[in-house]
């Protein structure tokens, strides 16, 4: 009452209310400056403004377009007058001669259709005719080292046209043609991923689905010695182009990568959270030697691990996944003896009042109250680690993560990239789904 | 009377016997396909762990006796090392920042009760869903194509998987508010962004900070590893360094122990900050 009614103190109070105000209002505006103020600093010591240089932006363009489209290569060599039809310009994916999609016709001049309605010829005596609707014929032919044009009458080269001495090149929406003295070439483009089930020398190829539904299900079969179904089965499999039973067997690594590891993690982490928990552990030299072990381990970094582990057991699954044991026995150790110090003591007493030894009060009075939480944390880390497991396999060599690296770096297989980034996306995706499944019905319920 | 128990006692015991075979039964699938995993593993790997064991220690020992000789180099290293570990920490700590700043955004669209357009949470669930699951790798090396080798493809990789993770615990976190703050807000007229700022900020900010230092933990070792496949920072002087092998590896020692130091230190700093953080109530 008094204390409310000294003018000193009301005072005092208001004038301390007003100075935690101001301290507010400063610090709401303090950081967002600060924030700014970093920002402003990495824009520069990340040289942002140089990337303009440093960016290829025909690239994206590149890399966007072969994600979802593939093209078709008709190449006729100048030389030896051979032409050859191929997927992507693939060995793998070549057609045997004088055959080809049903838009090219074969013969002594060469018709390849294009879908806006333009036409190539490929004509005798290394000459090409180019029939654009809205333009006219282009005639380009070779004449000893360099290339001749002619374009319709009154036409000035278009800007979709590079002409020069030796080469004349048309890029169109969906297909491009260029000729050289050495060769002459159409690309044709397709939204799809070419032989993605059946490659050229399988008898299924070029089959549509209702088709390969009935020669899976009724039609007699293709190859006497089995049935179709499983001959297709097999083409699919051993896919030459994308190579799916290879892709399968990474991912399973990658998969196995991170089972092994979380699981082994956790079966090292175990006994020795006991040691390093203050309420288990028989001396406190033990606590504090496991305690700093734990921090070592997470300490030196999977990346670490990585380089060494390499080093002794080189490239490959069981490096990967070792890498992975040794950082998370550092991560569970801790989590796990930090639920074994907060554990209820009086289930413990309980048990030891019936007379149980030291291994049945564990086993009976403290794994059921912790084991919830170690059961969880390691279904999350599987998950979490299936992830980490495709980059540590790029780095020691085995799994997904080795063929997403090999498909980059050879920088034109991006449909491959992009094959691989949704399966492993997929796989995390389902790692997340069966793990909360599990988490859900099990643990917490 | 007397039968009763005694039955009880039987179905008890065959309760017992039979949860016992089940868990003996998933023990031994799981040893099974532990010890199948391994041997598979093993196979696959070009060395073996027998073969590979002893020689464990042989690389450490080879680098630490080298360093050991020229130890003298030691501070000198460490001081021109020191540039790219602060890049590696910069990429740390920007992804970090925008990802979470990112996370934010998409945890109030994807949590239920505070959502700008409740019908979209599920859309903006599957997109944090599918941010998380790419890994960052994939993304650098994508960009290290379309942007040249630098610290930009990293921060802009760690970022996009940093939204994603963090945008999910975030959402957790907002999905446990009070709601009567909010309420009352709403009741005086202030607009969404009002009633996020004031209604709902406060109440998960030391939770999300508290998530977002673990990011920032998590993110060092993620920008160490994407250096390593040429995105900058001390990764890359680490992949140089070993490419180069003998007469180098005190340049190795002194990367290892600068990333060794790093990591306890931001890793002790951060525990201490989360732990007041949540149990301490004193928000920053």
């Amino acid at each position: 009452m008094t204390a409310l009614s000294d003018p000193q103190f009301a005072f005092d109070t208001q004038s301390r209310i007003k100075a935690t105000f101001a301290r507010r209002k400063w610090r709401n505006i303090a950081v967002p400056l600060g924030i700014l103020a970093y920002l402003v600093y990495v824009f520069f010591a990340f040289d942002v403004q140089g990337l303009a240089a440093k960016a290829r932006p025909e690239n994206a363009s590149i890399l966007l377009r072969d994600f979802w489209s593939y093209k078709m290569h008709v190449t006729r060599d100048n030389r030896s007058d051979t032409i050859v039809t191929a997927y992507e310009g693939e060995r793998k994916g070549t057609f045997p001669e004088g055959q080809g999609p049903d838009w090219v016709s074969y013969g002594p001049e060469t018709v390849i259709s294009l879908r806006d309605g333009s036409t190539v010829t490929l004509l005798p005596e290394n000459a090409a005719r180019i029939d654009i609707p809205d333009f006219g014929s282009i005639v380009a032919q070779v004449q000893g080292r360099a290339v001749d044009l002619n374009l319709p009458a009154d036409a000035t080269t278009p800007d979709w046209m590079s002409v020069s001495r030796n080469r004349v090149a048309i890029t169109q929406d969906g297909w491009r043609f260029s000729i050289t003295p050495a060769r002459t070439e159409v690309f044709r483009y397709r939204a799809g991923w070419e032989l993605f089930f059946f490659t050229i020398d399988t008898p299924f190829y070029g089959k549509s689905l209702g088709e390969l539904a009935a020669l899976a299900l009724w039609e007699p079969r293709v190859e006497p010695q089995r049935p179709n179904i499983v001959a297709m089965a097999d083409y699919v499999w051993n896919n030459k182009m994308w190579r799916h039973g290879e892709v399968a067997w990474a991912m399973f690594e990658t998969i196995l990568m991170a089972f092994l590891g979380t699981m082994g993690a956790g079966l090292i982490a175990l006994p020795l959270a006991f040691l390093a928990a203050s309420n288990f552990a028989p001396a406190r030299w033990v606590r504090l030697t496991c305690r700093r072990l734990f921090d070592f381990l997470r300490g030196v970094d999977g990346l670490i691990w990585t380089v060494i582990l390499s080093r002794a057991f080189g490239p490959g699954p069981m490096t990967g996944s070792l890498a992975i044991l040794l950082t998370d026995t550092g991560t569970f150790g801790k989590t796990f003896s930090e639920a074994l110090e907060n554990i209820d003591q009086k289930q413990v007493e309980g048990i030891q009042s019936t007379g149980a030894n030291a291994l049945q009060r564990m086993r009976f009075g403290v794994i059921p109250q912790v084991l919830p939480l170690i059961l969880s944390q390691l279904l999350y880390y599987l998950e979490s680690n299936t992830r980490s497991a495709t980059v540590i396999g790029a780095l020691v060599g085995g799994g997904i993560g080795l063929l997403l690296t090999q498909a980059i770096i050879t920088q034109k297989d991006w449909e491959e990239v992009c094959y691989y980034m949704v399966l492993v996306v997929l796989t995390v995706m389902l790692m997340d789904t069966i793990s909360g499944w599990i988490r859900r019905k099990f643990i917490k319920g | 009377m007397q039968a009763a128990p005694s039955s009880n006692t039987a179905d008890y015991m065959a309760l017992v016997q039979r949860r016992r075979l089940y868990g003996g039964a998933l023990l031994a699938l799981f040893v099974l396909l532990m010890a199948s995993g391994f041997n598979l593993a093993e196979d696959r790997n070009a060395g073996g762990f027998l073969e590979g064991l002893h020689r464990i220690f042989d690389f450490p020992a080879e680098i630490f006796s080298e360093a050991f000789t020229d130890w003298r180099n030691l501070p000198g290293l460490v001081l021109k090392f020191l540039p790219s570990l602060l890049e590696t920490l910069n990429i740390a700590a920007i992804s970090t920042l925008v990802g979470g700043l990112l996370g934010m955004l998409l945890a109030f669209l994807s949590t239920r009760g505070l959502a700008l357009w409740p019908a979209l949470t599920p859309v903006f669930r599957r997109i944090m869903d599918i941010m998380r699951a790419v890994p960052e790798i994939v993304i650098a090396l994508v960009l290290i194509f379309l942007l040249g080798v630098g610290p930009v493809p990293a921060m802009l990789a760690i970022a996009f998987h940093t939204t994603g993770a963090l945008g999910k615990l975030f959402s957790e976190a907002a999905e446990n508010v009070d709601l009567k703050p909010v309420e009352g807000l709403a009741s005086v007229g202030a607009n969404w962004l009002q009633r996020i700022c004031f209604g709902v900020l406060p109440q998960v900010a030391p939770n999300w900070s508290s998530y977002a230092l673990l990011r920032f933990e998590i993110n060092i070792r993620a920008s160490a590893i994407l250096g390593f496949v040429g995105a900058g920072g001390i990764g890359y002087d680490l992949k140089t360094a070993l490419q180069w092998g003998m007469g180098k590896y005190d340049q190795v020692v002194a990367i290892f122990a600068l990333l060794f130091i790093t990591i306890m230190i931001v890793d002790h700093i951060s525990d201490r900050a989360r732990a007041r953080l949540v149990k301490g109530g004193q928000a920053l």
